[in-house]
Parts: C-alpha cells; sequence; structure tokens
C-alpha cells in the first residue's frame, strides 16, 4: 500500500506493507537512524517520535497509521546549524552517557516544553517515566530539560560551537 | 525482531463505515485504535487478524460531555484526553486515580478507553473503574444500538459481549449527588500492570449514611465487585472500623495466583490494605462533594 506523511517538513510518499512498523519504516526504508529500535514491546521508550506533536512509541505504532500525519524525529530537532535548546542543553548538563535512550528522552522533552514552558523536575520526570535511561542517567538528563527551559533559544556563541560539531 | 503477519490494513471514516468493514470482513477482521494491546499480541503472534481496520479516524467518538445525569464518554477518548479532562477530575476522580497510573504518559497518548475496555484483560484498571462507577457500555452493531451493565459486558478474561461485528461506542457514567470515589494501585514500575489495584465508590444519603457503595479489585481474580463488603457498609456512616471489616472481606473475597509480581498471602495483603485506603478516600471525597 502507499502512505503519505510528513517527516521533519518533508512530504514523502513510500510504497509499503501494511505490517511494518513505524520504527521500521522509519529507520530501514527512510534510513533516519537516529531513531533507536529497542525492546520492541512499547516499554523502553527509545523508538519514540512526535506524531502531530505528541510522544508515541513508534515500535507500537504502524507505519500505515501514520498515513496523512506529521512525523518530527531526532534529525527534525536542529535547525539547519542550529542546534535545539532540548540538545544542547543535552550537550551542556551531560545528559547522555551511551546515547541509547537521548532520541526518545529528547522528544520528548521538546513535546513537554512545547505544552509547558517552565516544569519543575517532578513534571519532567513524569513526561519521561515511560522511558529507559540503562546507564541510570537521570539526574542529568532532568538537568538538561532544565536547561533547555531556561534557554528557550540557544545563545548565539553556543550555537555557532554547535553547528561545527554537528557539520564535523 | 517482532513483526506482525501479514494482514490487509484499511482505515474507517465513520462508525457506519467501520460496521459495514466489519460486516464485510468477517470474523477475520479487527479493530485497532490505539494499537498498544493488539499490535503487541499481533507481534507475538496471539493475535493474528486477516483485516485490521483502523478506527483512529472516528473523531466522533472522541468526547466526554454531560447529558443530565449522566457523563458520556466515547469510546475512542485516549488515555491522556480522560486525564486532563476537568469534567471527569470534578465528578469521577476515581477515573483520574486510575489514569494517572495507567500505562506511562507516552502509551496515554495513543491509547483509548474503548479499547483498553474491550482488551478485557484481568489486570486492566478501567474495568475496575467502570464496575465500581456502575457504568453502562453502549455497542452499535447490524442491528443497531444495546446497552449493557459492565458485569454483562465482560464475560471473562479477554472477553466481552461485543460482537465481530460489532462496535463499543460510548460509556455511559451516572453522576450522583453527594458520592465520591478513589483507585489506588501497586505496581513494581512505572507502566507495569498492577500486582493488586481497589478502586471504591460512595455515594452518602441526606443523613449522611452511605446510600450505595461499590468496592472493586484489579488484577486478583473478582468478576464483579465485592458485594459482601458493599452490604456491610450500605446504609452505615462511614467510620474506620466498618473499612477495616471491609478490607478484611475483600481480601477474603479476592482469589489471587502467586506469579512473578507476588505471592498470594502479599496479593491478599494488598487487596485489604487498598480497599481500606480507598474507602477513606471516596468517603472523604463524598462529604466535601457539592450535588453533583
Amino acid at each position: 500500500m502507499q502512505i503519505s506523511m510528513s517527516i521533519n517538513g518533508t512530504d514523502i510518499t513510500e510504497e509499503i506493507e501494511p505490517r511494518v512498523l513505524l520504527v521500521h519504516f522509519i529507520r530501514d526504508q527512510l534510513r533516519l537512524t537516529g531513531t533507536h529500535w529497542g525492546c520492541d514491546t512499547s516499554n523502553c521508550g527509545t523508538c519514540v517520535v512526535l506524531m502531530d506533536g505528541q510522544p508515541v512509541k513508534s515500535c507500537t505504532v504502524l507505519a500505515a497509521m501514520a498515513d496523512g500525519h506529521s512525523i518530527t524525529t531526532v534529525e527534525g530537532l536542529a535547525t539547519g546549524a542550529v542546534l535545539d535548546p532540548v540538545q544542547q542543553g543535552f550537550m551542556e548538563e551531560h545528559g547522555l552517557q551511551c546515547g541509547f535512550c537521548t532520541p526518545g528522552m529528547m522528544l520528548t522533552a521538546r513535546a513537554l516544553l512545547d505544552q509547558n514552558p517552565h516544569p519543575d523536575d517532578g513534571e519532567i520526570r513524569e513526561a519521561i517515566s515511560g522511558q529507559m535511561c540503562r546507564c541510570t542517567g537521570y539526574a542529568t538528563i532532568v538537568r538538561s530539560v532544565q536547561w533547555a527551559a531556561a534557554h528557550p533559544a540557544v545563545p548565539e556563541e553556543l550555537a555557532e560551537n554547535a553547528g561545527e560539531e554537528v557539520t564535523a | 525482531m517482532q513483526i506482525p503477519a501479514s494482514f490487509d490494513y484499511v482505515r474507517a471514516s465513520t462508525v457506519d463505515d467501520a460496521l459495514a468493514l466489519l460486516d464485510r470482513h468477517g470474523p477475520e477482521s479487527r479493530v485497532v485504535a490505539g494499537g498498544h494491546s493488539l499490535l503487541p499480541m499481533m507481534k507475538l503472534r496471539l493475535a493474528r487478524p486477516e483485516w485490521l481496520i483502523d478506527i483512529n479516524e472516528l473523531y466522533e467518538l472522541d468526547y466526554v460531555l454531560r447529558d443530565g445525569n449522566t457523563l458520556r464518554v466515547g469510546a475512542m477518548t485516549r488515555h491522556a484526553t480522560l486525564l486532563a479532562s476537568p469534567e471527569i477530575f470534578r465528578l469521577f476522580p476515581i477515573v483520574a486515580d486510575a489514569e494517572r497510573v495507567i500505562a506511562d504518559p507516552t502509551v496515554r497518548n495513543r491509547g483509548t478507553i474503548g479499547g483498553s475496555l474491550c482488551q478485557a484483560d484481568p489486570a486492566e484498571d478501567l474495568s475496575t473503574v467502570c464496575k465500581v462507577l456502575r457504568a453502562e457500555a453502549v455497542i452499535r452493531g447490524p442491528g443497531g444500538e444495546r446497552v449493557l451493565s459492565m458485569d454483562d459486558f465482560h464475560r471473562g478474561a479477554y472477553e466481552t459481549a461485543v460482537a465481530h461485528n460489532e462496535l463499543l461506542c460510548e460509556v455511559r457514567f451516572p453522576i450522583r449527588p453527594r458520592s465520591g470515589s478513589a483507585y489506588e494501585k501497586v505496581e513494581r514500575r512505572v507502566g507495569d500492570w498492577a500486582v493488586v489495584a481497589a478502586g471504591a465508590a460512595i455515594s452518602l444519603a441526606a443523613d449522611g449514611t452511605m446510600d450505595d457503595v461499590a468496592i472493586g479489585l484489579t488484577a486478583v481474580g473478582v468478576a464483579g465487585t465485592v458485594t459482601e463488603a458493599e452490604d456491610l457498609l450500605r446504609g452505615r456512616h462511614p467510620q474506620e472500623d466498618l473499612f477495616l471489616e471491609a478490607g478484611r472481606l475483600a481480601a477474603l473475597a479476592s482469589k489471587p495466583i502467586a506469579d512473578q509480581r507476588g505471592p498470594i498471602d502479599y496479593k491478599r495483603h494488598l487487596a485489604d490494605e487498598l480497599t481500606r485506603r480507598v474507602l477513606r478516600r471516596a468517603a472523604a471525597r463524598a462529604a466535601e462533594a457539592q450535588e453533583g
């Protein structure tokens, strides 16, 4: 069957088998491998993407169900070379160690801040409670999201540095 | 890698369309709402529908609205919507109590009340909540609409009265004056099924006695409500010694099995303790409640 959707602002049309899960469609067919594939049972949350702005676990959504919707993956967070404040926050506050949970954590954080620009630590912990960091780096993840909340626009000098690192 | 077996996919645009599709494709077709129960079962090949009918575009079933002394909730209302509803929070705090501990916030963005009830998992929270609130299920099919009590809706584990060519469309909650309700669950971690959970609803008469009481238990093999404990409380004033006895009766009525979530004694203990806690909270909320 044929499906069309917006991925990170770009309209695409692809041919799929109905049983293909959104996570595999994104990773294997669109080659956007920033979205990670973890437990496959909607427990770990590393496959979280935004569907119409809401975090969803893409291992438990069919690609066919995303037909006609708007999907944002971690590749869609930055604007050109300028990182999203959430991405910058994860760099500033050491929000990742191995990085496996990071894409899902960052997208959930983005959705939270879009709804609630000044969450307290409890609200951040609640928002990411369906996601696991097996490095157990939750304290720094919460600090990273707080950094993003405090810097809704990434300061220019950091944005330039980040741009170099992204393109390096 | 877990991938479902092959199936054909079709999207329904209205309830009538969904019913026509179910009728056309027969018993090997299934509807999918949020998909967070059905898709995992399909990945494990515990379910192998030949046709999957996606009802996520049935926006006509996504509502919470008051109609006289009934709160009508559309079957496609997402858990996240229920949790955010001020009307639910005010009238049926038990729903908000339960929604806070159903799965996790990301799953609650997809899962629906109708999907949860139709899955009829014995450890599912909203089934207990709906029983305790004496809710009714509105089912539509080729023969029209029928309205069932939750006792008639639930046939057993993973089994409901909804036939293959029917659709659960609405859940109706009766609004009672001077009533309060509460739910409490013990789970090993966020997103896990309940080890045990309990729910209670209390309506007070003008003299402050308990007009009606309902007590439900999750994940311990109690199909209906705990009538022994309800009978004890009905017509009496809320008081601690009665709640202690109700907890004891609830534990006796429970039929837990030992599994990785705990041994039988522990689950009985939880049934007792959680019943007391929800009765206390429901009574306090009923005492504070306005006319409804």
